[in-house]
This record gives structure tokens, sequence and C-alpha cells, in this order.
């Protein structure tokens, strides 16, 4: 709207016609909503118009925030991807409210979907709001040899239709003009007569609509009664039947192209062909996330970066001023040890020059490993073995964080490319016989990556009752990423019996977990009803965005758990909580689990993060019963303090503390039961 | 076959829908596209029940549940 002439016409007449050209023009900024079904290409524009990219999501349930941007004077937001505006779940909501407040509303729909999209622009427009229409994905059109007759399509609607191909940038050039074009839209004429039943002064079109659509929280903010179930069926079925009509006559398709990524598509759904291609998804991602990432990186990342470089000099900083007393340890390049020397600054390294010297020379040697003592409770609490300040960054910065990016990273390639709402699919009958639906795939999924991560995703679950199902079996028998490798490690070269007791055991607790919460938790599960996206190339730019957005997400909403998770800890330790509790479950491990004293000490030390737990095993002589046996404890016990403090938070205090006593629990008796019986 | 429901449509049926669950899902399966008198396709049936079916070019998986309450005509 505000070309470059304009402006500099504007900045000269300023002075002597400013009173006036407010008055002419006035300078109010419009609130500019987009709004459209998912995978319609909403962000492509949002970014565009705003100049920073947010979030796109293609399987529905994954953006739950709203962006907020300027563009030509006017607030732009985007809202997550809705069929309908309501309040059937919270993305809805939030929604909704947007929308209800917005001046101006960019419609954008999917001119392969025209069908479905129209829905939503038809309900918008009855809505009385001033809309504009945004035909995204034009160039599949040509593609596929379908017609739209946009111009009768914006004569039906009553608003002005623009094409557009968002990942081309085509038709962006209009988003301007679209804002301002933007107009109130033909509605129906039996909907207009019992709209203006319910409009008053005070009750908006929108409003009165979304009330006759019976939206409760609408009506009772106006006092009024609100629209029956078979009201909205009504309506809906209305503008389900008005949406028909319009296709019908816009739309003209000359032959059916395309049909390969269909197949492809199809074959990914059939269990035959999809279990396979699941399968083959599955080796890559081991090769990528377990392989590369979580050993080669990670390796690198936490003891390279992590603890030799930051962990060494923070604490050694540290240790210049206060007394500290500091082991270092020689191993040789086979990591067998060598030999072991104790140092001790009783007024901090500084203060003991040849001392210091000698220290530092023997710790910089290679394969020389150097543990802190500080003496100092504060200084211990901070930067100690569990140190908030040393572990924790080391752990969020180091281990954490290349996890979580690597498993966001296959999670958009698998959603972009519309995989992953048929793989729900296609575990969908698997899932009914536990309670869930095919979409619990995700999170679990995710779960072997980091289960803090598995926790707050297990939001995008229709009801409460499946939220609990998911959050439990995560808790119980899901091992992260952390932990797999460790069991990896302890499990190689002992063979195929132990695998296969493992992996039995951890499955029949699944099993008998969740068919006894499916039977026990009141209420009934959702059923699947899912919009399958097209098969296509994931595009690189949107998955590497997409990643780093999550990733950012999830560690700004997270670490600070992890910090109080640590302090938590910390003080446990300081105050001997930690000790006494080893000393309490060490009679139980030796008898009961038939391990030696000292696998308390893992027990325990799982609390913490789960992959110490079983760290703590590889250096005890353990048979290779003794292994599996606790491998399975140790799996099926309570998950991090990170996950359970996020658990918490999410699932409330009763249900989280449930769980997490249930997982002690569980793992003692099975792991001991194995015990029994092999050992 | 009139009188059925959409569990028992096999791959490559062309369906009518006759009758939807009442409720909420209704709504959704209306705002996805399936409404009352709409004619789709069945184009997958996993086993065990899980229906794909395809509306012009969207194609929407039905769970089974969900499916045994939808009432179809399968020509």
């Amino acid at each position: 709207m505000f070309m470059k002439t304009d402006n500099v016409v504007n900045l000269e007449n300023d002075k002597i016609i400013s009173p006036l050209k407010t008055l002419i023009e006035p300078e109010k900024s419009q609130k500019v909503v987009l709004v459209g079904n998912p995978n319609v290409g909403k962000s492509c524009f949002f970014n565009f118009m705003s100049g920073m990219y947010v979030d796109v999501s293609n399987f529905p349930g994954t953006t739950v925030s709203i962006t907020k941007s300027h563009f030509q004077g006017n607030d732009v937001f985007d809202t997550p991807g809705i069929y309908g505006v309501g309040s059937f779940n919270d993305e809805e909501k939030v929604a909704r409210n947007i929308i209800l407040s917005a001046d101006v509303i960019l419609n954008v729909i999917n001119a392969l979907n025209l069908d479905r999209d129209l829905f939503l622009t038809l309900q918008l427009i009855d809505m009385g709001k001033k809309v504009s229409v945004l035909l995204n994905f034009s160039d599949e059109l040509k593609k596929r040899k379908i017609k739209i007759d946009t111009k009768k399509l914006s004569d039906l609607l009553g608003v002005e239709v623009y094409e557009t191909t968002a990942v081309d940038k085509l038709g962006f050039d209009k988003l301007g003009e679209a804002v301002n074009a933007a107009r109130i839209g033909k509605q129906e004429l039996d909907l207009h007569f019992l709209l203006n039943q319910v409009i008053t002064k005070s009750v908006s079109q929108s409003d009165s609509l979304l009330i006759l659509e019976g939206d409760e929280a609408i009506a009772q903010k106006h006092n009024v009664a609100c629209g029956t179930p078979d009201e909205r069926e009504r309506i809906y079925i209305g503008r389900r039947n008005r949406v028909n009509e319009i296709v019908d006559i816009v739309e003209y398709e000359d032959s059916k192209k395309g049909e390969l990524f269909n197949h492809l598509g199809r074959l990914s759904l059939n269990p035959i062909t999809g279990i396979p291609i699941l399968l083959v998804m599955l080796v890559l991602m081991y090769f990528f996330i377990g392989d590369l990432v979580s050993q080669r990186i990670v390796n690198f990342t936490e003891n390279k970066i992590g603890k030799d470089f930051l962990e060494y000099n923070v604490k050694s900083f540290t240790g210049h001023y206060t007394p500290v007393n500091v082991d270092v340890t020689l191993h040789d390049e086979k990591n067998s040890y060598i030999s072991k020397k104790t140092f001790s600054f009783p007024s901090g390294i500084s203060d003991n020059p040849t001392l210091q010297k000698e220290f530092s020379e023997l710790s910089k040697q290679k394969g020389a490993r150097t543990d802190f003592y500080f003496q100092n409770l504060f200084v211990k609490l901070l930067f100690g073995e569990f140190g908030v300040i040393t572990m924790t960054v080391t752990y969020l910065l180091f281990l954490l964080l290349p996890l979580v990016i690597a498993f966001y990273f296959v999670m958009a390639l698998l959603e972009d490319s519309g995989y992953l709402p048929r793989l729900a699919t296609m575990l969908d009958r698997s899932f009914n016989k536990i309670g869930l639906n095919g979409k619990a795939v995700i999170p679990i999924m995710l779960g072997f990556g980091c289960i803090t991560m598995a926790n707050i995703t297990t939001r995008m679950l229709g009801t409460e009752r499946e939220k609990s199902i998911v959050t439990a079996i995560l808790q119980f028998v899901i091992p992260c990423s952390a932990q797999l490798a460790v069991i990896a490690a302890l499990l190689s070269g002992a063979g195929f019996a132990p695998m296969m007791l493992y992996i039995s055991v951890i499955t029949t607790v699944l099993v008998v977990l969740s068919t006894v919460l499916n039977k026990m938790l009141p209420g009934e599960s959702s059923p699947l009803l899912l919009d399958l996206p097209m098969i296509r190339f994931p595009r690189i730019s949107n998955v590497f965005k997409k990643t780093f957005f999550r990733s950012f997400g999830f560690m700004k909403e997270a670490s600070v758990w992890f910090f109080i998770g640590a302090l938590a800890v910390g003080i446990l330790e300081i105050s001997g909580m930690l000790k006494v509790w080893q000393d309490v479950l060490a009679p139980f491990t030796t008898t009961w689990l038939k391990l030696p004293k000292e696998a308390a000490n893992a027990f325990v030390m799982g609390m913490v993060r789960r992959d110490f737990g079983a760290a703590g095993l590889f250096h005890m002589n353990l048979s290779i019963m003794q292994k599996t046996v606790s491998i399975i404890t140790i799996t099926l016990f309570v998950p991090c303090i990170a996950s359970f403090v996020v658990m918490l938070k999410e699932r409330g205090w009763k249900e989280g503390m449930m769980i997490w006593f249930g997982t002690w629990i569980a793992a003692f008796l099975v792991g001991g039961i194995v015990a029994q019986i092999v050992i | 076959m009139p009188n059925s429901t959409l569990d028992k449509a096999k791959r490559g049926n062309p369906i009518t829908v006759v009758k939807l669950p009442s409720g909420n899902i209704k709504s959704q399966l209306i705002r996805l596209g399936i409404s009352e008198g709409d004619r789709l396709k069945c184009v997958q049936r996993l086993p065990g029940g899980t229906i794909v079916v395809q509306k012009n070019r969207q194609e929407i998986a039905v769970g089974f549940d969900l499916a045994k309450k939808i009432h179809v005509i399968i020509q």
C-alpha cells in the first residue's frame, strides 16, 4: 500500500496537512490474521510477510503457538492449521480467539483440496469477517491439468481470490493488495436470517455464528443460550453442500496425474509393503541417530568439549579460589587404568604454585581423567559432580541438544514428506488394542530420543486418557537414546539369548501395562480420523527451519527443569540422602536381584540421568545374565529427574507420582523375578 | 449393499454416506469433507479394519471403531 513514492509525498506534506492527513488516511494499524487448514503453506506466507520464519507444520497437531509480526504497517498473526473455527481442541480455541479479534483475514487454501478447504473459507465469510482468499499450489494445478475458475470462485464467495505458489513466492507481490481488498463475502440467506436473530449491539456477527454453532465459551461470554449440536450440524451440512456446489461450478479436471506419489502413499499404508518401508526407515534412522549422532558426534561433544574442555576449565578455575582435592587418573590408549594421583589444595589451587604446576602438567596428559572434590558445600552444589552449572550445562548442550536436533530433524523429514500420518494410520489397529490411536506413535518414537521431549509431545493426543497411557508407557518401558547406547554396548557380545530375553521381558511389560491401563482408566479413547496429505519430497529448507525452531522451543521450555532437577539431586547428595538411599537399596540388590552391592549405586544414579545408571554397570564384573537383569531393571526404572519434573508439570502431581512409584515397583519386581529364574 | 457400515467396505468400492455418528465427531467429519449423501471411494482397507477413503483428491484415514459407526451404501 505504501509505495516509496507515497512515502516521499507524505513526508513532504507532513507539516502542512498533518491534521487533514489523519482524516483522509487514518494511520490505524489493522490486525491481519492468516488462517487455513493444515498443510496449505500458511507459514510460508507469514514468513514472507514478516521476514522471519516460523514453524511450518505438516502433521495436524504440532504448531500450537501463535506468532505475531508486522507487514506494511499492520500486525500479522499466524495461526495453527484448523479445519474449521470452533473449540474441538486447544489449537482451535487458540485460533478461534485470534480470528474473532481480527480486522482482516487472509485465508490460505490448497487448490488441490478445494472441497475440504472451502468449508473454513465459508465459515469465515459467515462470521462476517473481511476476507481475502489466497489460492495456493496454483503450480500443481497446471501439472495435474486441473483448472479452477478463480473469477467465478471470487464471484460466488463475494471476496477476492489470488492465485499463489508459496514455495516459489509467486503471487506474493499481491499480498499487500489482498490485505487492502479484503471485504465481507456473500452469505447464504437462511443462515443470514438465523444469525440476525442472535446478533445484537453487543454480540457481533462472528460471535453469533459461533454461538449458533454451539460454542459454549462464547455463549457464556454473552450470557446467552448456546446452539444445540443439532443446530450446529444443520449449519455445517448446509455449508458443506454449498462448498460442493461451488467446487462443481469452478473446478474442471482434464486428466488424472500425480499418481506415482499417490501410489507410494498407498504402499506405505498397507502393512505388507508398509512394514518393509518402515524397517528401511528405521535402519536409516539407526545409522543417522544411533550411530552417527548419538555415538560419534555426542562422544566428541560431550567428552571433548563438555567434560575435557568446559567442565575442566570451569572446575579448575573455581578450584583456584576454594579448597579442593583433585584425583588425576591416567589411562593408556586402550582405556585401561595406569595410575592415580591425588592432589590436595586446602586453600585453593593457586595457593600452592609448585603443586599447581605438577597438577596441571599431569592433568593435561593424554588419557588423563580429572575429578574435582570441592570442600565447600555451596561450590559443590554448583560445580561438583552433579553441579548445577557443570554437569547440567554439559548434559544439555553437548549430549541432549545434538540428540534433540537429530530427532526433530528426522521427524521433520518424515512429516514434510507426508509419511508420518500414513505411519500412524498403518499402526492404528495395533495401537487400538492398548487404548490408543495411531497418532500415539509420534510421542513414543520421540521417546527413544528423549523421554522429556516425548512427555511434552503427548499434548497432541486427543484425550486425557490417551495422554496418561502414553506418559506411563514412556516412563516405564521406553529407553531413551542416552540409555539405549549403554544398553546396546552391554548387550553386544552377550549373544542372542540375553538380547531376546531383554526384548521379550520389556515387550511383556509394555503389553501388560498398557492393557491394564486401558481397562482401568475410565472413558474412551478418540478414534483415528486423519487427513492424509500428499506424499512429496521434503523441502530441505523447510525441514532445517522446522528442526531449528522445534529444538529451540524444546530447549527453551525444558532447560529450566534440567537445572531444577540437578539442584534437587545436588541437595540430596550434599545432605547425604543419596548415600542413605544407596544403603537402603543395597541388601535388596544383592539378595533379590542377585547383583553386587555397588549396583545399587547405578540405580540411584539412574534417577539423575538414565545413562549414568547403565554406565555404572560397565565397571562391575557382571556375568552375562547379571548384565541382562540389570539392564532390564534399569530400563523399567524411574525416568531421569528432568523428565520426572516435566511429567509432573504435564500430568499433575497425583498421576506423576503414581507413575514414578509404579516404575520403582515394576523395575524391582520384574528384574527380581527374572533374576530368580535365570541367575 | 445398502444398510452397511464403512468398516465393511473393500478396496475400490464406491461408497455413499448415509448416516454419520452424532456428536463432535460428526462435525469433524463434515469439516474434513465427509457428510451424509457424499460419494466416496474406499482406496484401502488395512488388515484390522482401518479404512482409507478418498474424496476427490483428498485421502482420509478412518479408524475401525469410527468406521463401524458410519452407515453407508456400498456399491
